[in-house]
């Protein structure tokens, strides 16, 4: 077997947000649309810490600190609406929400 | 070693994500994308970052997984109706699904063109020169990021606060 190279990693991170993006776009639940999020977001860490690793920088990882950071704010936010939108509809089907106001 | 390990997290990682897009239950879902997030911690130990490896487990699977355990129990989320009528082909969907289909079938064309024009780059073997530790990342992270770095605690604090204000009963005066 073939010693992995910086572009198994960056395949391998290809996979993981295209596997995201089909999520975000084809799933009718908030809550999964929310983790598919998180999955893409997993898979742009994974492009930092390998380019990371083949520039023997440090900054990279830094970056994914940071990553790490907005998506916890982004998680606790994220799922604050979900729960206001679930009081009001009972579904968290994202298409029973399109009127902005009620 | 490396070659097979690579080859055992990267095929757990992309089987769990698949599973977690492809279920139902967003309960299920919750729980197989922390196995995605540890073989994906497996991956970051064997690209050299045992930092970044730990803080995918304490943050990713230890907090904001258990944050989403608990707004799915909390709701008691129904598990999604399956696809009726028009919706149950894939691309035959409403108008906007199918748009979205066609756009991250462009986008996963787009990614495997941009890769097939990589040349192969081999990673330099470990514990050499560029191998990075602990201590360079804290040093320049409280030296040169320190501004970032507390720039994020303003984030968190702000995100807090909405967090109560979004999910807090509305009073009925």
């Amino acid at each position: 077997m073939p010693e992995p190279t910086l572009n198994s990693y960056l395949l391998l991170s290809a996979v993981l947000f295209s596997i995201g993006t089909a999520g975000v776009f084809l799933r009718r639940n908030l809550i999964t649309i929310l983790l598919s999020i998180e999955v893409m977001l997993n898979a742009v860490n994974l492009t930092f810490v390998a380019v990371d690793r083949y520039l023997g920088a440090v900054d990279g990882q830094i970056i994914v600190f940071f990553v790490m950071t907005v998506a916890a704010a982004e998680a606790a936010v994220g799922l604050a609406i979900v729960i206001a939108l679930f009081r009001h509809k009972e579904s968290l089907n994202p298409d029973a929400f399109t009127s902005l106001k009620w | 070693m490396e070659a097979l390990l690579f080859w055992v997290f990267g095929v757990v990682a992309v089987i769990a994500s698949l599973l977690v897009v492809g279920q139902r239950n967003p309960m299920y879902s919750v729980l197989i994308l922390i196995v995605s997030f540890g073989a994906l911690s497996g991956l970051y130990v064997l690209l050299d970052a045992p930092f970044v490896a730990a803080i995918q487990i304490i943050i990713y699977a230890g907090a904001i997984m258990v944050l989403f355990l608990f707004v799915v129990m909390l709701l008691n989320i129904p598990t999604e109706d399956p696809p009726t009528g028009h919706h149950a082909r894939l691309l035959g969907g409403a108008g906007p699904r199918r748009f979205g289909a066609v756009l991250s079938l462009l986008l996963v064309v787009e990614l495997f063109w941009a890769m097939s024009r990589l040349q192969p780059a081999p990673l330099p073997g470990a514990g050499t020169a560029g191998s990075t530790t602990v201590y360079d990342i804290g040093i320049k992270l409280f030296r040169e990021y320190s501004f970032a770095f507390e720039a994020t605690s303003v984030l968190i604090l702000v995100a807090m606060v909405g967090a109560i204000i979004l999910a807090r009963r509305e009073p009925h005066a």
